[in-house]
């Protein structure tokens, strides 16, 4: 009795646009909802360093250098405050990467692509980053007050990301004969894999309903998704570069472009772990969480012997 | 050799420090025990980069040949980078590279104040603008050092070998030739042998504070000031300038 009546008061703050609040009253379906969501959002910032790492030491101009590392460590602070939301939800940043580790918890698909060429780092900012931002910005209005937060301050950083990516793959596609094939194959890599960042269909989707209901999300995979190709595809045109779908053309009468179907099959298999670096990935956050075992148990160790030290002065 | 011969080759050396060091740092990226130390790397490695590109920068306006940042640092061999054989060293395991970083950085703390009152006004101001860096530099890992050394046993350990280890490359960090000799009598440089013992002051403070013995002074390997490294340097700029090598007439 009492549960269905803070389930409809909380529906209620849901419905007149208002913010849910860590202390607030929640339904367990929303938590645990959210703690999904977010920590899988937080996991994906964190495992993208990986594919864009790959390129630091070999980034062609100190200035592509210093602007890729500004980047990572974009990413790598989005995962902070991320892992931060999230752990607002009762769960601590140490459970939400064993869920990781164990296999629980997922990653976007996309990272587990690999990064083969310098215009690969041009198609993740532009394509990776890009569609990024479409899903980020619309979350920016999503129930939970601390993960609605978090959107603003990301939505922010990414916008560059964009930019800066479609920069690299603008002076490829400009560039010599080679550079333009480079960015050429960029984009029929990356292109695909972008479009399945935004999920299956809303009709395959197993948790759009409930994320809707609770305005955890704002908008569907598919409208989300469309919203993407209408701007990207012109942004394509723009450096001479075709995107990879035969089916793609430009409908006059609606001012739209129409476009082909995505490969379910690939999505899933990457989805169940055979993409070609879901292991890689895996691995190496394992092996660097490992490695850096001692170290936080130094720094444990020291803390508590500060701690003595100040209680017996 | 005369001046602007020496001053180049001062810049080479403080550009191409930073940027080695830079790279090593860059190397930590999605490696690091902890995410806060992940964005702490990579700071550190955003700076060195940032100080690597104003000195190559000014080495190649002295020149006078049009060469760019990037024509240095993409351009030249081994033979004639001119980083510190610190620099170079391995990252190891996360202890390995506080060690090397916190030698390294109490070393350009005391050179970039000591230069700050530099004769000639771009490395004066080059050096202004890095010490405020390097001090945060030698500030993170002089904490670590502490955390580690006065850690656990497993912690305490690997730092001291570290340490051990890495002494026989802390004398390179001091020598001195012509090129010092030169530009010291302009005002230019500094005397390495000041910024020694300072140096040694900022060490024994920190180990003491880390429990962490210092290591007897011993055989000392040198080669920075010939441009003769390690094995190490090559695949570091080998990797650092593959696709210049590749696309000569590509720009990015
Ligand atoms: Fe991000
Ligand atoms: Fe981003």
């Amino acid at each position: 009795m009492e549960d269905i009546k803070k389930l409809e008061e909380f529906q209620a703050k849901i419905d007149a646009d208002l913010k849910i609040e860590p202390k607030d009253w929640m339904p367990e379906e929303y938590r645990t909802h959210l703690q999904r969501q977010i920590s899988q959002h937080a996991h994906s910032e964190v495992i993208g360093m990986q594919p864009e790492g790959n390129w630091i030491s070999r980034a062609p101009s100190l200035r592509s250098k210093v602007v890729l590392l500004a980047k990572i460590q974009d990413e790598a602070g989005h995962g902070q405050y991320l892992y931060s939301a999230a752990e607002t939800l009762g769960k601590s940043r140490d459970e939400y990467l064993e869920e990781l580790h164990s296999g629980k918890a997922k990653y976007s698909s996309i990272f587990n692509y690999p990064t083969l060429t310098w215009a690969d780092i041009g198609a993740v900012g532009w394509l990776v980053d890009g569609a990024a931002i479409v899903n980020q910005v619309s979350l920016q209005r999503t129930s939970y007050g601390p993960y609605s937060r978090a959107m603003v301050r990301i939505c922010k950083e990414e916008s560059f990301h964009q930019r800066q990516g479609y920069e690299i793959m603008a002076t490829c596609a400009l560039g010599t004969p080679e550079q333009k094939k480079m960015a050429q194959d960029a984009l029929n890599r990356f292109w695909w894999p972008s479009l399945m960042m935004f999920g299956p269909h809303d009709s395959e989707s197993a948790h759009t309903a409930n994320a809707m209901k609770w305005r955890i999300k704002r908008e569907t995979n598919d409208e989300l998704r469309d919203k993407f190709i209408q701007k990207t595809v012109q942004q394509a045109e723009v450096i001479g570069l075709t995107v990879p779908d035969p089916d793609l053309k430009w409908n006059e009468a609606d001012g739209r472009y129409e476009y082909g179907e995505i490969n379910w099959d690939e999505f899933w298999n990457v989805v169940k772990g055979n993409g070609p670096c879901n292991k890689q990935r895996m691995r190496h956050h394992i092996k660097a969480h490992e490695d850096g075992t001692w170290v936080r148990e130094a720094a444990i160790a020291y803390a508590e012997k500060q701690k003595s030290k100040q209680l017996v002065a | 050799m005369d001046k602007k011969e020496a001053l180049i080759n001062y810049c080479l050396r403080l550009g191409d420090t930073s940027l080695i060091l830079g790279q090593r740092m860059a190397e930590w990226c999605s490696n690091g025990p902890i995410l806060e130390e992940d964005i702490a790397m990579t700071n550190l490695a955003l700076d060195l980069i940032g100080q690597a590109r104003t000195m190559l920068t000014y080495a190649g306006e002295l020149e006078g040949n049009g060469r760019s940042e990037d024509d240095l640092a993409y351009g030249r061999e081994e033979r004639e980078y001119y980083n510190t054989l610190l620099s170079e060293r391995p990252n190891g395991h996360f202890g390995e590279t506080i060690s090397r970083n916190f030698l390294h950085d109490a070393y350009l703390y005391h050179l970039y104040a000591a230069l700050k009152n530099s004769k000639d006004e771009m490395i004066a101001a080059h050096a202004a603008k890095s010490l405020k860096e390097v001090t945060y530099h030698l500030r993170h890992s002089s904490e670590w050092m502490v955390r580690l050394g006065d850690g656990t046993e497993e912690s305490h350990n690997k730092v001291q070998q570290a340490i051990n280890d890495l002494w026989e490359y802390t004398g390179d960090l001091f020598e001195m030739n012509e090129v010092d000799n030169l530009l010291i009598n302009e005002g230019i440089a500094v005397d390495m042998n000041t910024v020694k013992q300072a140096w040694d002051n900022t060490v024994n403070e920190v180990l003491t504070r880390a429990a962490i013995q210092r290591p007897e002074d011993a055989y000392m390997h040198s080669g920075r000031l010939n441009a003769v490294h390690s094995e190490y340097l090559g695949h570091i700029i080998a990797e650092m300038q593959f696709l210049h090598r590749a696309y000569p007439d590509a720009t990015w």
